[in-house]
């Protein structure tokens, strides 16, 4: 790929926060702005988890191996929206109300499992360094960043369970969310290594740059 | 660790904006647009559609009402765009857009059940019933928000009285219109429509619960429920039906919409009441629409007055 496309991809991934800031800026953000400034958040958290989740499929399906080069990129952009949405949680939503907090988190479910899946991406965006890689060994780190897949499954959760009629749109978010983990189980439970797949398997499932 | 608790501010503190400013320069735009109309502009080309609706429909002769709040009046802009109606949209900012072409004339309220005669009224001849009032309510959304809003109706007992339910009728209950041409919110099934709510007959005869028909000096705004709704002000807003064509006296508790829906979430009573959660979050503070901090939620919002109506009654049971 030509070398400015991932700075101009790193950008584009700001866009959201950026109109967010741009609409704050000029009263754009409507009767109730924290509301749209954590519905917006948790958005983008939802869809930078979902886009992460897909490179692998679409990487298999299409032969575009160079795709893996933007997972990590797209994983800690996740991150980054999911910390935006936790920090409009404790301060413009509970004011660093600690007790409250607590409160909510062990007694509303809808805020344990999504506090759940913010807290499952923080060691994944610890340890996304090509340095952890290497310490943590090919195996070990791919297995503690299949983590990804239960911290999606509780974004998604998270959203259902606090609409309060219109299940809609968490319902788009499963649907895609369920393809994209059906497509994996159904390569763990399908015919072992057939040539395809041994194939794949020798292509590097995570980024290591060299040099 | 030292946690600041925010001290209770003064809304007139935060809030910079004052409705009466907003309502005059909407009422000097509506002068303007009615100067422009004489002089053949169409009214489309000097507003725009979502701020101003029916701009021409000011109500005459509104008395001012002790029952009015002095706290400070969201703006019109906020009450008319962020819109609870899920028979347009389950989208708070769409029902604004949505609801524009709504026909709310000619329209007629059906009054039946347990009633000396059943009639079908006009909805001019029930406005005409008694004298418009303004009342100043806070209005607070179960989701946790709430607004400060000048309606304009008088007394729903000012309708019962004439109406002449029979010693049968216990409870009143309130059909929204159902029109899946004009409410594209209706054509999904998001909720069992008709929207049904319904109130006690001694709660539907409280002084404080509205017949309304107006806001902000006007005609009720589509999107906020015209031509005419019930403002229950001590409920959660969700108790409010808007778009009434149905008044039925029963004998026996109505089923609501949303009690129907969810009726561990939703009870009947619905009081606003800071003691009894959600059972997916606290009820114990609200956002008041144009504040950056939470402010305490106020049992029956700050309606004491009504707190005889439920002597004796577990309201963590009837919620």
């Amino acid at each position: 790929m030509i070398r400015w496309f991932k700075p101009v991809v790193f950008l584009a991934c700001l866009i959201p926060l950026a109109l967010l800031g741009w609409k704050a800026y000029s009263g754009a953000l409507g009767a109730n702005p924290i509301e749209v400034i954590t519905h917006a958040t948790g958005d983008w958290t939802l869809r930078f988890l979902l886009i992460t989740l897909a490179i692998t499929p679409i990487r298999r399906l299409t032969g575009k191996l160079w795709l893996i080069r933007y997972r990590r990129m797209f994983g800690l952009f996740a991150f980054f929206y999911a910390t935006l949405h936790f920090l409009t949680y404790i301060w413009l939503d509970k004011f660093f109300d600690v007790h409250e907090m607590l409160h909510d988190i062990a007694k509303r479910r809808f805020i344990t499992v999504g506090f759940a899946g913010f807290v499952l991406l923080i060691p994944l965006a610890l340890t996304s360094t090509k340095g952890w890689i290497l310490r943590l060994g090919g195996k070990r780190w791919q297995a503690l960043h299949r983590l990804i897949y239960f911290s999606a499954i509780a974004g998604v959760i998270h959203y259902w369970w606090l609409v309060k009629a219109d299940i809609h749109k968490p319902l788009e978010y499963g649907a895609i969310l369920a393809v994209l983990l059906g497509y994996r189980i159904a390569g763990w439970a399908g015919p072992k290594l057939s040539a395809n797949k041994a194939k794949s398997l020798r292509e590097p499932r995570f980024e290591v740059r060299q040099g | 660790m030292m946690i600041k608790k925010p001290a209770d501010i003064q809304s007139s503190e935060i809030t910079p904006k004052s409705l009466y400013l907003n309502r005059r320069k909407f009422l000097a735009g509506a002068a303007a647009a009615g100067a422009a109309a004489i002089a053949g502009l169409s009214l489309g080309e000097l507003v725009s559609p979502s701020t101003i609706v029916q701009a021409d429909a000011k109500i005459e002769g509104i008395k001012k009402s002790s029952f009015s709040t002095n706290e400070t009046i969201t703006p019109f802009k906020d009450v008319t765009n962020y819109n609870n109606y899920y028979e347009f949209s389950t989208d708070k900012y769409e029902p604004a857009g949505l609801a524009k072409n709504f026909k709310t004339r000619p329209w007629t309220v059906t009054i039946d059940g347990a009633v000396e005669k059943k009639q079908v009224l006009d909805v001019d001849t029930i406005i005409k019933m008694a004298a418009p009032e303004e009342r100043i309510y806070r209005h607070r959304c179960v989701e946790g928000w709430s607004i400060v809003v000048p309606w304009v109706g008088f007394s729903l007992s000012e309708l019962i009285n004439k109406a002449k339910p029979t010693s049968k009728a216990k409870f009143v209950e309130f059909t929204t219109i159902e029109d899946p041409k004009q409410m594209p919110g209706q054509r999904g099934r998001v909720l069992d429509w008709p929207y049904v709510e319904g109130l006690r007959m001694d709660e539907a005869m409280h002084p404080l619960a509205l017949l309304c028909f107006g806001m902000y000096g006007d005609a009720l705004p589509n999107q906020d429920g015209a031509p005419l709704r019930i403002v229950v002000p001590w409920k959660y807003g969700f108790k409010s039906g808007k778009a009434i064509v149905r008044i039925r006296f029963a004998d026996s508790q109505p089923q609501t919409t949303w009690a129907e829906m969810s009726p561990r979430e939703y009870g009947f009573y619905a009081n606003v009441n800071p003691n009894v959660d959600h059972p997916r979050w606290s009820q114990a503070k609200e956002r008041r629409l144009g504040e950056f901090l939470k402010r305490p939620t106020l049992m029956f919002n700050g309606y004491d007055q009504v707190a005889s109506l439920y002597t004796g009654m577990d309201l963590k049971k009837n919620f």
